[in-house]
């Protein structure tokens, strides 16, 4: 049985970093001279040696390998340059591998781009074939889906219309419904579904795992969406530098993906990139840490203890302190606040000390933001100085009968008290 | 252990001589819409519309009547020099605008070759074919001219059987223009200099290629041979005996059949270059 759709065997792509060639026919053959004759080359920079040009190739995808089976639904996740863009160029046969091999069972749609080919001159009937055309439909196909293809573009008004005067919602839209509409049994994806409105990009996500659960249809899919990921997609891989570093469950692959480039470690001091100048940080924060960890690990019901260094420039006494509990896949569940954290002097840097219990958190991977703000008697607060994503703790649960054991896909982010049995 | 096969397989390199005519038919569709589309928007939002596709070598045949024709002299005796310019120029006008255009396949349409695939080969075909449109339309308006002035007594034009030739020298025009043109647009993907010889050399070619003047200028001289070889130059004479008669150009059956081999090698070079670049080419174009 053939029940594979994709096979990726040691393919790398290699690019060459720099201007490529001498960009003129002559300074090629000058170089090409030069090197028969043993010289130095003339168009290379002045003082460069071997080891330089070695450096100047670079390995956009580094001896790839992964299969992919009929019907599944896989998403490739990376931070930018991680390859994910090159991989899929080499699927929709854009540009070959320098290495490697790939097979493909089906025909490939790929859609690195909505409305490739589409012409401002033609009309919006006249492009929907033009493009159905260059994503390798038939006339035929063309016919048979158009009304279907107008109908899911909402366009029924406007298809005759020259979509040079189409606004660039509607011009996406429409790409988007015939690239939605291919017969293809391989469709592959690169961001395509950050277009139109918040109702069209439902649809647009809804037609997608139709594709796949109902047709059968393989998807491969890039994103920086991770909840995009999370709800399309039935497995993942992560790319890093060119090499797949995780490949299986969505949800530890967007895990992976958050934490790839950071290692995690008790103490953090505040950058530049941590803080909004917004904030008048006439108090700083300096530094934030775990003392009593070295690994950031912890159990459930520990009480985590914290140190925050803060710097003052004035004299101020109704400071308090706020920590903000992000996920993983980096949205709030939840703030805490202190009382006052005491007075500070002008120019005085101390410690605060405290402690925050975890029994309101499920297990997984948690962020915290640290802020400093003053409230008034209304609630009304205002913040002197703000870090994000300061600090970063796991943690892990503790075997117990009485409350479900299992990270947020067991028992979401926050845990409630128990339920209360009315006799 | 179970042996995998598969449809399709990408590898780093093509075949050294890979032309998938199958492939290219199964695009069809497109290559038909590459060609309306061409069409449609080379006119669109101008007042004249095809209409331009005559005025253009009407324009140039004016020119050329003049100066060639009546200033310098060198249109033959005989045969009406209007009809005689027409008849040239119509014809390679079509040779020069798919050269012209073929060459820029690669550099002009980087956009759409980068985001998606298709056999690479329907740009170049659709375009020699969006270049027949133009060409049929200035054919109707020689074909006019050129019925006028047949009946009227005083110029010797005495059409030949050869006229049913005239397919052939179109597909020999046309398979020559596509293979200089994607021979061209291979190497300007790297050197983009030859971009800027192409009209150029198109407008040296011209003069290279009896549309100017009369090939009998050469007969019997030294150069009449080398001069014979230029691919272009049966083409068009050929195309002249069959409509204007023996008065006004030659027919030599064995220098075209040179032509033709002439035009297989360069058509076979420029496959084996396309065949080379357009995989890759996207990187460094």
């Amino acid at each position: 049985m053939n029940d594979l759709a994709i096979k990726i065997e040691h393919v790398s792509k290699q690019y060459r970093l720099g201007a490529i060639g001498g960009g003129t026919l002559r300074g090629d053959i000058q170089s090409y001279i030069a090197r028969k004759k043993g010289k130095e080359d003339p168009n290379s920079k002045v003082g460069s040696d071997a080891a330089y040009h070695k450096n100047e190739k670079f390995l956009a995808l580094d001896d790839v390998s992964f299969e992919v089976k009929k019907g599944e639904i896989v998403g490739i996740i990376g931070h930018n340059g991680a390859g994910k863009s090159t991989l899929l160029k080499l699927l929709s046969r854009v540009t070959a591998p320098t290495e490697g091999k790939i097979g493909i069972n089906g025909r490939i749609a790929s859609m690195l781009e909505v409305g490739t080919g589409f012409h401002p001159e033609l009309t919006g009937r006249e492009n929907v074939y033009m493009n159905g055309a260059i994503l390798g439909m038939t006339k035929a196909e063309i016919d048979r889906k158009f009304d279907a293809i107008v109908q899911f573009a909402e366009m029924e008004k406007f298809i005759d219309t020259p979509v040079k005067r189409y606004s660039s919602g509607m011009y996406v839209k429409l790409a988007f419904a015939v690239a939605a509409h291919l017969d293809s049994e391989i469709m592959v994806m690169d961001e395509v579904l950050a277009v139109g409105d918040m109702k069209f990009q439902d649809k647009c996500l809804g037609k997608m795992s139709d594709v796949s659960n109902q047709e059968g249809r393989t998807v491969l899919y890039v994103s920086h969406n991770m909840s995009t990921i999370k709800r399309l997609c039935n497995r993942c891989i992560v790319l890093d530098h060119g090499k797949v570093i995780f490949d299986g469950d969505v949800n530890e692959a967007v895990e992976i993906y958050s934490n790839a480039k950071k290692t995690w470690k008790p103490f953090h001091e505040f950058k530049k990139a941590d803080y909004w100048d917004y904030y008048p940080r006439n108090v700083r924060m300096l530094n934030a840490s775990f003392p009593d960890t070295q690994d950031c690990v912890f159990n459930w019901g520990d009480k985590i203890r914290c140190e925050i260094q803060c710097e003052s420039d004035v004299d101020i006494d109704n400071l308090r302190l706020r920590v903000e509990f992000l996920n993983a896949s980096e949205s709030l569940t939840g703030v805490a606040c202190s009382d006052y954290i005491g007075s500070f002097t002008k120019g005085e840097t101390r410690n605060i000390s405290f402690s925050f219990g975890t029994d309101m958190l499920s297990a997984g991977k948690y962020k915290l933001t640290f802020a400093l703000y003053y409230a008034n008697e209304l609630g009304l607060s205002t913040t002197v100085d703000l870090g994000r994503k300061a600090l970063r703790f796991q943690l892990n649960d503790v075997p117990c009968e009485e409350r479900i054991v299992g990270d947020f896909r067991m028992g979401g982010f926050t845990r409630y008290p128990n339920i209360e049995l009315l006799r | 252990m179970e042996q995998q096969t598969f449809e399709t397989i990408i590898e780093p390199k093509n075949k050294i001589f890979d032309l998938n005519l199958k492939e290219l038919w199964k695009y069809r569709d497109l290559i038909r819409l590459f060609v309306k589309r061409n069409f449609i928007s080379q006119y669109k939002q101008t007042v004249l519309g095809p209409a331009w596709a005559v005025i253009q070598p009407l324009l140039t045949t004016v020119i050329f009547t003049l100066i060639f024709g009546n200033i310098a002299g060198l249109a033959p005796g005989g045969v009406n020099s209007f009809v005689y310019y027409l008849c040239g120029t119509v014809f390679w006008q079509y040779f020069a605008s798919c050269l012209t255009m073929v060459s820029h396949t690669f550099t002009g349409n980087a956009n759409i070759f980068g985001k998606v695939y298709f056999p690479r080969m329907v740009l170049p075909v659709s375009t020699v074919l969006t270049n027949l449109i133009s060409l049929a339309i200035q054919f109707g308006f020689f074909l006019v001219a050129w019925g006028i002035f047949l009946f009227i007594p005083g110029y010797e034009m005495h059409p030949g059987w050869e006229i049913v030739l005239l397919p052939l020298l179109l597909l020999e025009m046309a398979l020559l223009a596509l293979g200089c043109g994607i021979i061209i647009s291979a190497l300007t993907t790297k050197y983009r200099d030859l971009a800027m010889l192409v009209s150029f050399g198109v407008q040296l070619w011209m003069y290279a290629t009896p549309v100017a003047y009369s090939a009998a200028m050469f007969q019997g001289g030294r150069w009449d041979f080398i001069y014979w070889c230029n691919p272009t130059c049966p083409i068009i004479e050929t195309i002249r005996y069959a409509f204007l008669g023996p008065a006004a150009a030659q027919f030599r059956p064995g220098m075209w059949g040179i032509s033709w081999i002439t035009t297989f090698v360069i058509l076979f070079i420029g496959v084996l270059l396309f065949s080379r670049v357009e995989k890759t080419f996207m990187d460094t174009v």
